[in-house]
């Protein structure tokens, strides 16, 4: 399998019920390939929390997904707010996540610091009040 | 023994809410917890996940983090909208009357007599 799979997703913005798709969708293409139970694991959790960020955070966005036979490669772009202190949003227990959304579960402030662990590698590139984009890469070996 | 939602289900009194074949998938441990990117984090892939959310957001976490089946404590509802997710992605979701705690006891020590 040499040549690389491209996804690309829209992300629609507050749509709670259909968080997830997007990660679902990659989670399933990877099992067909037969990509390693751990490499899916990672790819499903990084790739959802960013996804989720996006309906939350940013009013939706967009992701491209490129699978090659040795990686997969995650772009997330959003026209969000943009955060301010990339730093302070990485740390575990930062979150900004209003009341409502935190009774569904949101906001424990772990879902970047979750992105990071996943990823073996990440950029977070941000403007305020222009968006943000999440680069991540999960080696399949 | 393989431990099972299904067997989960017969053996501690917990009612099936959704799953089709993945009533038939091995559990392997207890976790808990409510918040879901803790759950993301930490929950171990083929874990029974206890917990009070039964939204349509938890069945995604479920099915993303590779949980073999959701059980809500308490009595809790699963809300129309995660049902019918649970069922369209074949998320085995069980019901227990019992507080969070008392439940996941109860799934370990089934799993523990078992091993
Ligand atoms: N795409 C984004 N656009 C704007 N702000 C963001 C975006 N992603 C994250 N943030 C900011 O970074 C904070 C931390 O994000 P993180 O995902 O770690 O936690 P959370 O989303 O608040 O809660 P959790 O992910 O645990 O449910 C957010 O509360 C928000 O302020
Ligand atoms: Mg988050």
């Amino acid at each position: 399998m040499p040549q690389t799979i491209h996804f690309q997703y829209t992300v629609p913005g507050d749509d709670f019920t259909r968080a997830g798709e997007a990660s679902s969708s990659v989670k399933k293409a990877l099992k067909k390939i037969g990509i390693n139970p751990e490499v899916i694991r990672k790819v499903a959790i990084a790739m959802y929390e960013g996804e989720i960020n996006m309906v939350i955070h940013a009013g939706g966005g967009s992701i491209d997904v490129d699978i090659t036979p040795d990686e997969v490669r995650m772009v997330l772009v959003d026209h969000g707010p943009g955060i301010a202190n990339i730093d302070l949003a990485m740390q575990e227990g930062w979150s900004t996540a209003p009341d409502d959304v935190r009774s569904l579960g949101f906001g424990a402030g772990m879902g970047l610091p979750n992105m990071k662990k996943c990823s073996d590698d990440m950029t977070v590139e941000s403007v305020v009040g222009q968006g943000t984009t999440v680069r991540m890469t999960v080696l399949c070996h | 023994m393989k431990i099972t939602p299904a067997v989960l289900a017969r053996e501690l009194g917990f009612s099936v809410l959704a799953g089709g074949q993945s009533l038939e998938r091995a559990v392997d441990c207890a976790y808990s917890c409510d918040l879901l990117s803790f759950v993301m984090g930490r929950a171990p892939a083929g874990c029974a996940w206890v917990t009070v959310m039964g939204n349509v957001n938890a069945v995604a976490v479920a099915v993303l983090a590779d949980c073999a089946c959701v059980i809500l404590a308490d009595g809790v509802a699963l809300d129309p909208a995660a049902k019918e997710k649970a069922e369209a992605q074949d998320v085995a979701v069980l019901s227990s009357g019992e507080p969070v705690f008392e439940t996941a006891l109860a799934v370990h020590e089934l799993l523990s007599a078992r091993q």
